[in-house]
C-alpha cells in the first residue's frame, strides 16, 4: 500500500493531538504532493496551528502516522523535521532582528572552512545574495534583519528555507501584514518554488491567496479534517460552508429580555494602527457579539473602552454621559468590567488564593478605615464561589491548581465582584471544557436578564450566533457587518469576516 | 470552617518554614557565640551585638517591598551618602542640626521620587539602569560637594541617636526606632488593601493593572519611601560614627538586598514578608559578630556571608526538588 502513495512527499494518516481538555486534532488525514501549492483553511481554532506544529516537529501526534516519501517517519523534535528538509515561515518571522540578513540565513548551519573550522563570511555573503536574487529580491546580505521591512523579512526566511535545500515550506498566514503590491511578489516567489519541485503549505484567511496560488486545499473544522478540493472545483461558498458547516449542537441559553436603556455609546472611535471609527451602542440586557479573525482589532477597541490603551479619537459615552478614560481603575469606577482573554496573563495571580483574586479590584471598598477585613472579604469570596458554582475546596485554596474552567470562573468572579453595569468580555470560554462553558453562558445569560450590558468577543461562530442579540462583524480595523440576533447566519458572518478585502467587490447580501 | 487564611496570613503559611530555619539558624549561631564568648548570653551582650549595624535594617524594610514589587534599587547606598553630606553641610551653613536631619531625610525622600519617577513613567527604564545611574550620580555629588573631607563636630544629643539608651535602661534608642518602623512596614504590608496590591503587583504585573491597581503610583511610592529611609539610615549612621564624608555606606546596598534575600523576599517579586527580613537582619548581625570573637579577617567575613547567603536560599530548592522528584516517583509507579 505504502509504495502507491509515493507519488506524495508527505502524508499524515489518522493524526489526533489531546491537550488537557481539548482535543485539538481529531483523526486528521493530510498529504502534499511534489511540487505542488496545498492550502489548509479554517476557522480560529479549527486545528491548523497544532497541525503545523506536528508537521515541524514541534508536538508529536498522540495518534496517527506521518509518512515522508512513503516511508513512515517520526519528528522527535524540530531538528529532525529540519533533517527532512521542512522549513516553515511564520506571519511574524521569528528571525534574530540584530543579526544581519546573512547571519539570519545560515544560522545552524553556517558556510565552515573545513580545515580551519573558520567561518566563512564572505561565501556567505554571495550565497545570501545569490539566494534573494533568485527570489528576485535586492535585499543587501549585510542589513540588519530590523532594517527590513516584514516583507522582506519573510523573503529572507524563505531565502533561510532554501538555504537547507527545503523541500517542504510551510507559509503561515504569509500576506497578512503585506501590502498588495509584496502580496503579488509573495505570489511569484512561491509560483516559481513550487515550478522547481518545492512542496508548500499554505495557511491562509484569505481566500484570494487560495485561489489565486493554491492547487488544493484542505478544510479543517473543530480539529477534525472536512475534506480536501482542488482549488478549480470548489466554489467560495462551498468553501465558506465547508469551513462553518458544523450543526450549532450545544444549548447557548440566552434568553430574551427586553432592552432598557442605552448603557454604553460608543461613536466614531479610532486608535491609529489598530482600528478606526468604530460606533455602536450597548442597552442593558443586552448582549452585543463582536465577530471577526483574530487580529481584526476587537480585542483592541475593548481594551481601549476599558481603558488599558485609550483611543486617540471619538467618543465613550456611558449612560448618556461622555466621559474619559484613562485606565482601568478609571474604567472600573465607571461601572465597567473587563474579563480578558489571556486570563493566565491578564487575569489571575496564580499563587493567591480565590479569595485575594475574587477581591483585588474592589478591596479599597472592603477594608476597614484602610486596614484589611477578611471577615468581609470572605464572605464576598464566598458568595461568588457559591454563585459561578467555583469548584475548589474554599476560597482559601490557591488559583494554580484549579481547572482552566475554573480559573476562568475566578476571574469572572472578580469582575462580578465589583457589580458592573457594562461587561466586556474577551473570549469567555476559550479553552474551557464543555461543562464550564455552559455553565458560563447561562451566567452571562443572567446576568443580561438583570439589566447589565455585555459586549462579547468571540472567535467561535456557534457562541456568536447563540449568544449575541447583535452581532458586530469586524475585519482589519473596522466595522463590516452589523446583523441582528434573526438575520445572522454562519455564513454571512465569515462572508464580513473575510471577503472584505478580495479584489471582487463583495456580492450583496439579501 | 477552618481557619485558613487570605494573602496576608496565607503567605505567612508559606514563609512559615521559612522564618522557621531563620530562627533555627539564629538559634545555632546564638549557641556558637556562647561558647566564643561569655560576654554574649548577657542582656547588653546581646543588644549591643544587635544594635549594632542597626543603621542597615531601616534600609531593609523597604527594600523588601521594592524586591516583592520585582523590582531593584541598588543606589540606596548612594543616598546615604548623599543624604549625610547635605545634612553635615547644612548644619555647618548654621542650620539647628533638627533642620538638618528634615534635609537629610528631604535628600533621601527627593533622590527616591526622583528613581520612582523614572522607573515608572518613562517605558523602556528599568529599575536596575535607573538605580545604577543614581548610584554614581548621588554619590558623584556627594563627592563633588565634600571632595575628601570629612565634616564632624555636631552637638553631643546628636550621638544619642545611635549610641543612647532610652532614659534610664538599658535598651538602645536606635532598637525602638527599627522596632517601631518594623512593626509601621509590616502593618502596611501585610494588614491594608495597600499591601494586597503591592503582593498582586509583584505576582503579575499585568493582571494588577487589568484589576485596576495603580500600579505606576504604588512603585512610585514605594521608590520614594525607600530613599526616604536611606535618608533616615544617613541620619543613624552619621551619628555612629561622628562625622560625614561622601564615602560612607559604601557597599551597603548589596548587603541590604542580601539580607532582605536571605529573609525570604523573592527578587523575582511577589514573595517574602516583613518578619522574615528583620530575622534575616537578626541572624546575619550575630553572624558577623560570632566572627568578630574569633577575630575572622574582614575580607574572609565577606567571603563567609556569600556562602551563607547562597547556601540559605538554596536549602529550599533543594528539598522542593528532592520532593517533587519522590512525587513524581510515586505517580509513575
Amino acid at each position: 500500500m505504502v509504495g502507491a502513495e509515493d507519488k506524495y512527499i508527505l502524508e499524515l494518516q489518522g493524526i489526533s493531538k489531546f491537550f488537557p481538555g481539548l482535543k485539538a486534532l481529531d483523526q486528521v488525514n493530510f498529504n502534499l504532493r511534489v511540487g505542488e501549492i496545498h492550502a489548509i483553511v479554517g476557522e480560529n481554532g479549527a486545528g491548523k496551528s497544532t497541525l503545523i506544529k506536528i508537521i515541524t516537529g514541534v508536538h508529536q501526534p498522540d495518534e496517527g502516522d506521518i509518512f515522508y516519501e512513503g516511508n513512515k517517519v517520526i519528528f522527535h523534535n524540530p531538528t529532525v523535521a529540519n533533517r527532512y528538509r521542512i522549513s516553515a515561515v511564520y506571519q511574524q518571522p521569528a528571525s534574530f532582528p540584530h543579526l544581519t540578513v546573512t547571519e539570519n540565513i545560515f544560522l545552524g548551519h553556517p558556510i565552515i572552512h573545513s580545515a580551519t573550522k573558520r567561518l566563512m563570511w564572505k561565501e556567505m555573503r554571495q550565497e545570501a545574495k545569490r539566494l534573494l536574487h533568485s527570489l528576485g529580491s535586492d535585499i543587501s546580505p549585510s542589513a540588519t534583519m530590523n532594517s527590513l521591512s516584514v516583507a522582506q523579512q519573510q523573503i529572507v526566511e524563505i531565502a533561510k528555507a532554501l538555504s537547507v535545500n527545503a523541500r517542504v515550506l510551510i507559509m503561515d498566514e504569509p500576506t497578512a501584514s503585506l501590502t498588495k503590491r509584496e502580496t503579488e511578489d509573495l505570489y511569484n516567489i512561491a509560483r516559481k518554488l513550487r515550478n522547481n519541485g518545492v512542496s508548500i503549505i499554505l495557511i491562509s484567511h484569505r481566500f484570494e491567496d487560495v485561489y489565486e496560488i493554491a492547487d488544493r486545499v484542505t478544510v479543517l473544522r473543530d480539529g477534525k479534517s472536512v475534506g480536501t478540493w482542488k482549488v478549480s472545483e470548489i466554489t467560495e461558498h462551498d468553501l465558506i460552508k465547508a469551513m462553518v458547516g458544523r450543526e450549532i449542537n450545544q444549548l447557548f441559553p440566552k434568553s430574551t429580555v427586553s432592552l432598557g436603556k442605552e448603557l454604553l455609546r460608543v461613536e466614531g472611535l479610532s486608535r491609529v494602527g489598530y482600528f478606526s471609527d468604530i460606533s455602536f451602542s450597548l442597552r442593558a440586557g443586552e448582549i452585543v457579539g463582536f465577530s471577526g479573525l483574530v487580529g481584526s482589532g476587537r480585542t483592541e477597541v475593548a481594551q481601549s473602552i476599558f481603558g488599558i490603551a485609550p483611543a486617540d479619537e471619538g467618543k465613550i459615552m456611558i449612560e448618556g454621559k461622555e466621559v474619559s478614560i484613562k485606565n482601568p481603575m478609571e474604567a472600573i469606577s465607571y461601572g465597567i468590567g473587563y474579563l480578558p482573554e489571556d486570563r493566565l496573563e491578564q487575569g489571575l495571580f496564580l499563587p493567591l488564593s480565590i479569595n485575594d483574586n475574587v477581591t483585588i479590584s474592589i478591596i479599597d471598598q472592603l477594608t476597614n478605615k484602610g486596614w484589611l477585613n477578611p471577615p468581609r472579604e470572605y464572605e464576598i469570596s464566598n458568595k461568588m464561589l457559591e454563585l459561578l458554582q467555583i469548584k475548589a475546596p474554599g476560597i482559601f485554596h490557591p488559583v494554580s491548581s484549579l481547572s482552566g474552567g475554573n480559573q476562568q470562573k475566578v476571574v469572572v468572579a472578580k469582575l462580578l465582584a465589583a457589580h458592573p453595569k457594562i461587561l466586556i468580555m474577551d473570549e469567555p470560554t476559550k479553552g474551557v471544557d464543555v461543562g464550564a462553558k455552559a455553565a458560563i453562558h447561562r451566567i452571562m445569560s443572567d446576568l443580561a436578564a438583570e439589566g447589565l450590558g455585555i459586549i462579547m468577543i468571540s472567535s467561535e461562530m456557534p457562541e456568536i450566533l447563540g449568544m449575541s442579540d447583535t452581532i458586530i462583524v469586524m475585519h482589519e480595523g473596522r466595522i463590516t457587518g452589523v446583523f441582528s440576533r434573526f438575520e445572522a447566519t454562519q455564513e454571512k458572518l465569515m462572508e464580513a469576516a473575510v471577503e472584505v478585502n478580495r479584489s471582487t467587490p463583495t456580492p450583496v447580501i439579501s | 470552617m477552618k481557619r485558613q487564611n487570605s494573602l496576608s496570613d496565607r503567605r505567612a503559611n508559606i514563609t512559615f518554614k521559612w522564618e522557621w530555619l531563620l530562627v533555627i539558624l539564629i538559634i545555632g549561631i546564638s549557641i556558637v557565640n556562647g561558647r566564643l564568648s561569655s560576654h554574649f548570653w548577657s542582656y547588653t551582650g546581646i543588644m549591643d551585638a544587635l544594635s549594632v549595624f542597626l543603621e542597615k535594617g531601616f534600609m531593609v524594610l523597604p527594600m523588601a517591598l521594592v524586591l516583592i514589587i520585582g523590582d531593584i534599587d541598588i543606589s540606596v547606598a548612594s543616598i546615604v551618602a548623599l543624604s549625610s553630606v547635605l545634612m553635615a553641610m547644612s548644619y555647618k551653613a548654621g542650620l539647628s542640626m533638627v533642620v538638618a536631619i528634615l534635609v537629610a531625610l528631604a535628600t533621601g525622600a527627593g533622590c527616591g521620587y526622583f528613581n520612582g519617577l523614572l522607573i515608572s513613567r518613562i517605558p523602556g527604564l528599568s529599575a536596575i539602569i535607573v538605580t545604577l545611574a543614581g548610584s554614581s550620580i548621588y554619590r558623584g555629588i556627594a563627592y563633588i560637594l565634600l571632595g575628601d573631607q570629612a565634616i564632624g563636630g555636631f552637638p553631643s544629643w546628636y550621638s544619642y541617636l545611635a549610641w543612647g539608651y532610652i532614659g534610664g535602661t538599658h535598651i538602645p534608642f536606635i532598637i525602638v526606632m527599627f522596632v517601631g518602623c518594623a512593626i509601621v512596614y509590616g502593618l502596611l504590608l501585610h494588614r491594608t488593601a495597600w499591601g494586597r496590591k503591592v503582593y498582586a503587583m509583584g505576582i503579575n504585573p499585568v493582571a494588577a493593572r487589568f484589576s485596576g491597581v495603580p500600579v505606576a503610583k504604588i512603585k512610585q511610592i514605594i521608590f520614594t519611601l525607600n530613599g526616604l529611609m536611606a535618608g533616615v539610615a544617613a541620619v543613624f549612621l552619621t551619628s555612629k560614627l561622628g562625622s560625614s564624608r561622601p564615602n560612607i555606606a559604601t557597599g551597603y546596598e548589596l548587603e541590604v538586598i542580601a539580607i532582605a534575600v536571605l529573609g525570604g523576599v523573592s527578587p523575582s517579586g511577589g514573595k517574602g514578608g516583613i518578619l522574615g527580613v528583620c530575622l534575616s537582619l537578626i541572624l546575619m548581625r550575630l553572624l558577623r559578630y560570632g566572627m568578630g570573637l574569633i577575630n575572622v579577617p574582614g575580607q574572609v567575613m565577606m567571603v563567609i556571608i556569600g556562602i551563607v547567603l547562597v547556601g540559605v536560599v538554596m536549602l529550599p530548592n533543594i528539598f522542593g526538588a528532592r520532593r517533587g522528584r519522590k512525587r513524581r516517583l510515586k505517580e509513575a509507579q
